[in-house]
């Protein structure tokens, strides 16, 4: 199989919009959790989450990344989308041209539930209104693979046009099938990543009463996404998008495009246990990280860094831990493993795509990003759970953990290029 | 200009993002306001929210120009 190489990242992040403003804020140990005052929340069990800012230090402005008049037509998950996608193809410096790199070029962004909020919408206009005053738009601006369609449009990129809808597993699946696309060459160049927009009374309603967010820091957000904390009480709901441009090694070394990072391993299992809890015994997460790790030709033990999916939860939280531990075993001590939901908070379908990038760029920076909350672990381990701060070491090999709703596991892990 | 054109004026600059200099009475809302199928529908929904009026699905086929949605308007609108 061809080698795959990370060469262009983009996201847009309750940190910030871009991957500097966000993995800035992320190393300061900031959290973008906020309680939700942009609609009604006064009777919701959880009444906070982690949105994208308007203002301030790396703001979002969705009009610098698609015409109003297009914004209208879509639900933001497509516009997070665009706006992570031209980030990371202007990042990798890959805007192709001629017709030979535009059907080289493909796209696969998938998100985990899509445009609940306008299906929402256009749910009330229909009883209140009536059928005649469903928009046009109503389908395609909704659907979760328009996110692929519209970043191929604005693009021309006319290669493979996939999407991926694995929960939270999402992210991670779309940065590795597309890895696989290139690998086994219906591609050269792939954007690939995830995109979420789900903060609304629908969503927060739906996943509280899966009992799976945090209900117990309504008056103090920042406080509330605790992994491995003994205090932990369920995820906080997080917006956004991460895509990554991945690319042939040897396409990427004859145009000397900048290589952050090899995508080196892959791997997916599937729980078959229940719909929305991880099987206790953690197997999946285990075979899922063993299958990565035996994609990538390596040894537990030289993994430096795993970015977890610690969504803090109580449950989750202490099964992925303990796969861990098996899956290390003596190596447990000079592993460094944080979940940055602590800053971020969940982000769903873009988590897996998000995280990524972020162990891409521990690789790059020698950091791990810190565990904001880890006040009291609740378990003891001899794993670098790195709380509250940010912490350098020497990072080349890392791994990303995601899984989602249904017993759906991935594992991605990279390297730095030799 | 009539009430009614320049209210519809104002739908189809807000709707296409179009500058409304180029909304005269002659411009085909495809060729050149460069609207596609799925706009054009969209349009002939908000003219009839604004002007509570229903236009048939044949009588939508015959607006193609800013002229032809004024002078159905004129003719039907309430």
């Amino acid at each position: 199989m061809r080698r795959v190489v990370v060469t262009g990242l983009g996201m847009v992040t309750p940190l910030g919009c871009g991957v500097e403003p966000t993995w800035k804020r992320l190393l300061r140990g900031e959290s973008g959790a906020i309680r939700v005052d942009s609609f009604d929340v006064s009777d919701l069990a959880c009444q906070i989450a982690c949105t994208i800012p308007r203002s301030g230090e790396g703001a979002y402005n969705a009009d610098d990344w698609m015409d109003p008049k297009d914004q209208r037509k879509v639900d933001p998950f497509i516009v997070y989308a665009m706006a992570a996608a031209k980030q990371a193809l202007d990042d990798a410096g890959w805007e192709p041209e001629t017709q030979e790199d535009q059907f080289a070029t493909g796209v696969l962004i998938g998100s985990g539930i899509g445009g609940i909020g306008g299906i929402y919408d256009a749910s009330v206009t229909l009883l209140e209104k009536g059928p005649r005053r469903i928009s046009p738009f109503f389908i395609p601006g909704r659907i979760i693979n328009l996110a692929s369609g519209y970043v191929s449009i604005a693009h021309g990129l006319k290669g493979p046009n996939h999407a991926v809808v694995t929960a939270c597993s999402t992210g991670a699946h779309a940065i590795g099938d597309a890895s696989r696309l290139i690998a086994l060459g219906d591609a050269d160049v792939m954007v690939a990543g995830g995109t979420e927009s789900p903060v609304n009374r629908l969503s927060l309603a739906g996943f509280a009463a899966c009992r799976a967010l945090s209900t117990g820091f309504n008056d103090n957000p920042t406080k509330a996404s605790r992994p491995y904390d003994r205090d932990r009480d369920g995820f906080v709901m997080g917006e956004g998008a991460g895509i990554v441009v991945l690319e042939e090694y040897e396409h990427a070394k004859a145009r000397g495009a900048r290589i952050y990072a090899e995508i080196v391993g892959y791997g997916l299992s599937g729980d078959a246990y229940h719909i929305t809890s991880p099987a206790e015994d953690g197997d999946g997460a285990f075979r899922c990280m063993q299958a990565a790790l035996k994609r990538a030709g390596i040894a537990p033990s030289d993994i430096d860094y795993i970015n977890a999916h610690g969504t803090s939860t109580p449950l989750g939280d202490e099964i992925e831990l303990k796969a861990v531990e098996r899956l290390v075993g003596n190596a447990a001590g000079k592993l460094a493993m944080s979940s940055t939901k602590s800053a971020i908070g969940h982000l769903l379908g873009a988590a897996g795509s998000v995280e990524a990038i972020f162990a891409v760029l521990a690789i790059r920076d020698n950091v791990a990003p810190p565990t904001l909350n880890l006040d009291n672990p609740s378990v003891e381990t001899a794993i670098d759970l790195v709380p509250h701060m940010s912490k350098p070491r020497p990072i080349d090999t890392v791994l990303s953990n995601s899984f989602g709703f249904g017993g759906t596991n991935a594992s991605l892990v990279f390297r730095r290029a030799a | 200009m009539s009430d009614i054109a320049e209210r519809l004026k104002k739908i189809v600059v807000e709707h296409l993002g179009v500058e409304p200099e180029k909304v005269t009475d002659n411009a085909n809302f495809i060729d050149d306001l460069g609207a596609d199928s799925l706009d054009t529908v969209e349009l002939v929904m908000a003219f009839e929210e604004e002007f509570n009026v229903e236009i048939p699905d044949d009588a939508a086929e015959t607006i193609v120009t800013v002229g032809d949605a004024i002078r159905f308007l004129e003719k039907n609108a309430g």
